[in-house]
């Protein structure tokens, strides 16, 4: 047990504690709101001045984000036969008609194949070595954990020339399976040591229990081990993914035409006459969902908290 | 049910060497105790048996095989550990369920349902099953994890110091809980104590062990009567026995060095003047502590004794325990 206090804070310091939570809140989510509005906005209210608060909401910008669109002259637009659906509709109040989808859905599925994919390798590979370093003798233990940690000890990119030379060698560039490859390599070390200290927090007694209780140590390792690591892999699992989904410089150095994650490609979306600002915010949304609603799904997990509560200490 | 034997067990952790040269036959059926401080290496006893850990010498047989080249799963033992006994993410009853729900054993659903029932109304826990784990108090996760042994039915069953965390009611009660398992299963058992209570109270057979050596093995009386060493003599009875050295009291034997008196070896009313310098009424008992010249002796006499402290009392070894100089009984 740690030491705390049990005097009440005064009225005082707790206005003021809440005072500096509600401005910290307000500096951390005003650029999310800017962008969340933005992509609600037509292009001429995303560039007014000042910037407008209140305005009439449209999803032009999405529209725009998931499709190609040219500008025909405006006597041609009279001669076209009506709109057909809700999409052709908004392109038609800018003046414009869709040629086409754009590609922002196929690298969205790319961060999702990519990020995901990358996370579930981190895991399953970190987890099986944290334990492996948690609970047996491996020779040189220190010294590979050590190596495991050295990864880390420089910025991913530094060796970026080397991995693209080595991917383009390989045929791994721009590739799917590569890239999950290089976001896993940079997450494992990661993902090994916060899993070892979570592993090392469940007693050895209850696998030994399990083993005498009848069950193979890879079926005690199943039944017991992992649902009282599940709080560890879950924030785990959270780091991972976000490092993954954010990634900015190796997805422009190795992808471009076919695993292409949405971070390089969002802002290259320009517009018909002009940079769509609203288009580029409603890609940043949706592309801020995917990790909100994961760490939203596990946040039950991470606060169910510590559950070492079987044991007489 | 089966015989367990024990041969030349040797095992080290790093440079602390905990069990040596242990040999012991533990009967079909018996109620061996494991008797010793902390550091003895009851504990290491039991994982070797339990095939937690492998000895670096020596040989264990269960029902007649070496069981060195086998799993734990497949030996057939149950164990209570001291503690971090409970899976924390199960419920009580899916605790209990456990073992049988193992590969080895896998029970139908139906049938485990019974035997976890029968077993949580032996131990009084029938109202708790729902529960998690670790919404229960320490008594209660103690008879949990005996229980999780008790729904088997193995070979032998392991325990370690299981009643420790209990409070006296509760232990008195399991203490005679056990001995009925023991009795109307005929389960063989293997039970690590410090507690001698425990030890005279349970046993059919009692092994003394001190750092790591097996230095007698024989009934819960054989022991207290006939101990092989003071350190064997100072496990049982109480109060203590009492170690004086042999020049105390005339009559000592050639190469004595200690004597060592129970109550029972003390008479009163002849022999040597003693100052009584305290006087404890338990109750049930008194004792009184003496003082002879320049020692110090516990005995003990009827419980409405009219003695005070500062009275004089004559007493006389009657066939006491005699030592040598390196604490063996001679």
């Amino acid at each position: 047990m740690g030491t705390y206090s049990v005097t009440e804070p005064s009225k005082a310091s707790k206005w003021v504690a809440g005072l500096l939570v509600v401005a910290y809140t307000i500096i951390t989510l005003l650029p999310l709101m800017w962008i969340i509005s933005t992509s609600f906005k037509t292009g001429p209210d995303s560039i007014s001045y000042p910037p407008k608060v209140f305005f009439e909401p449209t999803v032009e910008g999405y529209v725009n984000l998931f499709t190609t669109r040219t500008r025909p002259a405006v006597s041609e637009l009279d001669t076209l036969p009506p709109p057909d659906g809700l999409f052709e509709e908004i392109a038609r109040r800018q003046g414009t008609i869709i040629t086409g989808p754009s590609r922002f859905g196929e690298r969205f599925l790319n961060s999702v194949i990519i990020g995901f994919g990358s996370t579930a390798l981190s895991i399953f590979l970190g987890t099986l070595a944290a334990y492996a370093f948690s609970r047996f003798k491996v020779p040189l233990k220190d010294d590979l954990l050590f190596f495991i940690l050295s990864t880390r000890m420089m910025p991913p990119i530094a060796v970026a020339i080397p991995i693209y030379l080595m991917y383009r060698q390989l045929g791994l560039s721009d590739t799917h399976v590569g890239m999950i490859l290089l976001y896993t390599g940079v997450n494992i070390s990661l993902a090994v040591w916060l899993l070892k200290g979570f592993i090392d927090e469940i007693p050895r007694e209850y696998e030994e229990a399990a083993l005498i209780d009848g069950y193979t140590r890879f079926q005690a390792f199943r039944k017991v081990v992992l649902p009282q690591a599940a709080t560890g892999i879950a924030s785990t699992a959270i780091f991972c993914l976000i490092f993954a989904w954010n990634e900015y410089a190796f997805a422009v150095l190795l992808t471009s035409g076919n695993a292409q994650t949405a971070p390089p490609f969002i802002p290259t979306i320009i517009g018909v006459g002009g940079q769509d600002w609203p288009a580029v915010a409603a890609g940043a949304t949706l592309f801020l969902l995917p990790v909100m609603i994961f760490t939203i799904l596990l946040r039950k997990h991470l606060l169910r908290g510590i559950t070492f509560g079987a044991v007489r200490k | 049910m089966a015989e367990v034997i024990l041969t030349g067990l040797s095992k080290s952790y790093g440079t602390t060497r905990a069990l040596q040269d242990v040999g012991m036959t533990i009967p079909d059926g018996a109620f061996v105790v494991l008797l010793g401080p902390t550091g003895a290496g009851k504990t290491t006893i039991l994982r070797l048996i339990a095939g937690l850990d492998k000895p670096d010498n020596g040989d264990v047989r269960i029902a007649g095989h070496s069981v060195m080249q086998v799993t734990p799963a497949q030996r057939d033992v149950a164990m209570v550990f001291q503690q971090y006994s409970l899976y924390p993410h199960l419920t009580v009853r899916d605790n209990l369920a456990f073992p049988l729900r193992s590969p080895i054993i896998a029970m139908p659903e139906a049938e485990i349902a019974k035997r976890v029932q029968e077993v949580a109304e032996v131990l009084r826990i029938p109202h708790k099953l729902d529960n998690k784990a670790t919404a229960l108090s320490g008594g209660e996760m103690q008879r949990v994890s005996i229980g999780r042994a008790l729904v088997r039915n193995p070979s032998i069953y392991l325990m370690d110091e299981p009643l420790s965390s209990l409070d006296a009611k509760l232990r008195a009660d399991l203490r005679i809980e056990l001995k009925r398992i023991h009795a109307d299963m005929a389960a063989t058992f293997l039970y690590v104590t410090h507690d001698q209570i425990e030890a005279m109270t349970m046993a059919t057979h009692v092994g003394v062990l001190d750092r790591g050596k097996l230095v007698q093995f024989g009934t819960p009386r054989d022991i207290y009567e006939n101990p092989v060493s003071t350190y064997v003599a100072a496990r049982l009875g109480q109060p203590h026995i009492n170690l004086l050295p042999a020049s105390a009291f005339p009559g000592a034997p050639d190469n004595a060095a200690q004597i060592g008196l129970r109550p029972e070896h003390i008479l009163v009313g002849e022999g040597q003047d003693t100052t009584i310098h305290r006087v404890e009424h338990l109750g049930d008992q008194t004792r009184l502590h003496l003082t002879l010249g320049p020692h110090n002796l516990i005995t003990l006499t009827e419980p409405h004794t009219a003695l005070k402290p500062g009275e004089t009392l004559k007493i006389r070894p009657h066939n006491p325990l005699w030592f040598d100089a390196t604490g063996n009984r001679i």
